[in-house]
């Protein structure tokens, strides 16, 4: 499985909660697949869905999931230790681990080779990580979802991409639209 | 009153109740005072950007955040402060330590305070430069002025303004 069969999998549990998807062809997906006032496409910014689905989760109830990708959280290891230690039960973060860096072309990541996520977020102190197949993703979503613990999922799949379009919506509609509907 | 206590006393009065920082020597006092203050959830964080995007969700949540941090961080800020706080159009007051001017005894400090004014102008980001004391009195002003446009807007603070704090 690719990063959009798992997309397409996991949308339709997606919706019934607040969505922040990292840049590129994740948010381009999920836009394409279900887009919704819950969901938050990141347009800019390499590595920040983590950080900023922590710091929704740490102001308000509603339940968030924030989609990210195993480049990004390269990119931003950082956020692992503020994450373990500001606990959020309502954060999920599911890094969806293709070993690569699917927007620019497939380039190998780190995480494709010697190094595992799931085994950095438990030594920065995140208490509930879990590693699954790309298979086990929704029922792994599902089970984070009703155990009310903030969770990292790392789910492995393969590399590749289908063609999407770019999002055209403009970035102040987006937010706003969400900002709605995490009021609502 | 110390200036500590004022900035704390500013941004609980705007409703500000989410602050992040990394931390620097000048701003050691303010970021003790946030832990006494019930009102504001403080997050460390590790990087800069990564606080950017911390207090953008927070934002998206329907609270006002402020990020603390020290000018040399402006370099690796960039592009979170473009793509995502401009381009989103969200508010962020950060109250920046502004080394490397009068009285600094570090030289490398220098070099990025010498770039400090010409990045925060090129990036379009309203500044307010606290050199006296009293300047501290616009603080509650700047605050409103950032809620009320949706930018983010810089308070430079250096070493004469913290002289005696």
């Amino acid at each position: 499985m690719i990063r959009s069969e798992i997309l397409y999998e996991i949308a339709p549990i997606l919706s019934d909660h607040l969505v922040i998807s990292n840049i590129g062809l994740p948010s381009q997906e999920l836009h394409l697949i279900d887009d919704q006032p819950t969901n938050f496409y990141m347009l800019g910014t390499m590595g920040l869905a983590s950080s900023i689905g922590l710091g929704l989760s740490l102001v308000q109830e509603k339940k968030v999931i924030a989609i990210d990708g195993d480049g990004a959280v390269l990119s931003n290891l950082g956020t692992l230790p503020t994450i373990a230690n500001n606990v959020a039960n309502n954060f999920i973060l599911i890094i969806i681990d293709n070993g690569s860096y699917g927007s620019t072309g497939d380039q190998p990541t780190y995480a494709g080779k010697k190094t595992s996520l799931a085994a950095i977020a438990k030594a920065c102190g995140c208490e509930n990580v879990i590693e699954c197949s790309a298979e086990q993703t929704s029922e792994t979503l599902k089970g984070a979802l009703a155990s009310n613990r903030m969770t990292i999922i790392v789910a492995k799949c393969e590399s590749g991409n289908v063609k999407v379009p770019v999002i055209t919506m403009d970035t102040v509609a987006i937010r706003d639209r969400f900002m709605n509907a995490v009021k609502t | 009153m110390s200036v500590n206590t004022r900035f704390l006393d500013d941004f609980i009065a705007n409703d500000v109740s989410f602050i992040t920082s990394v931390p620097c020597k000048q701003l050691a006092g303010v970021i003790e005072e946030i832990e006494t203050r019930e009102e504001i959830y403080h997050i460390p964080c590790n990087k800069e950007d990564e606080g950017i995007g911390l207090c953008a969700g927070a934002f998206l949540g329907g609270k006002r955040s402020a990020i603390i941090m020290q000018n040399t961080a402006i370099g690796v800020s960039i592009n979170a402060l473009v793509t995502l706080t401009q381009f989103y159009r969200m508010p962020l007051p950060m109250l920046i330590s502004y080394r490397g001017e009068l009285g600094e005894p570090v030289a490398c400090q220098v070099e990025m305070a010498i770039h400090t004014k010409a990045l925060l102008d090129r990036l379009l980001i309203p500044t307010y430069h606290f050199h006296k004391e009293e300047d501290i009195e616009e603080f509650d002003a700047i605050l409103k002025h950032t809620f009320m446009c949706n930018k983010p807007v810089a308070i430079l603070t250096d070493a004469s303004f913290w002289k005696g704090n």
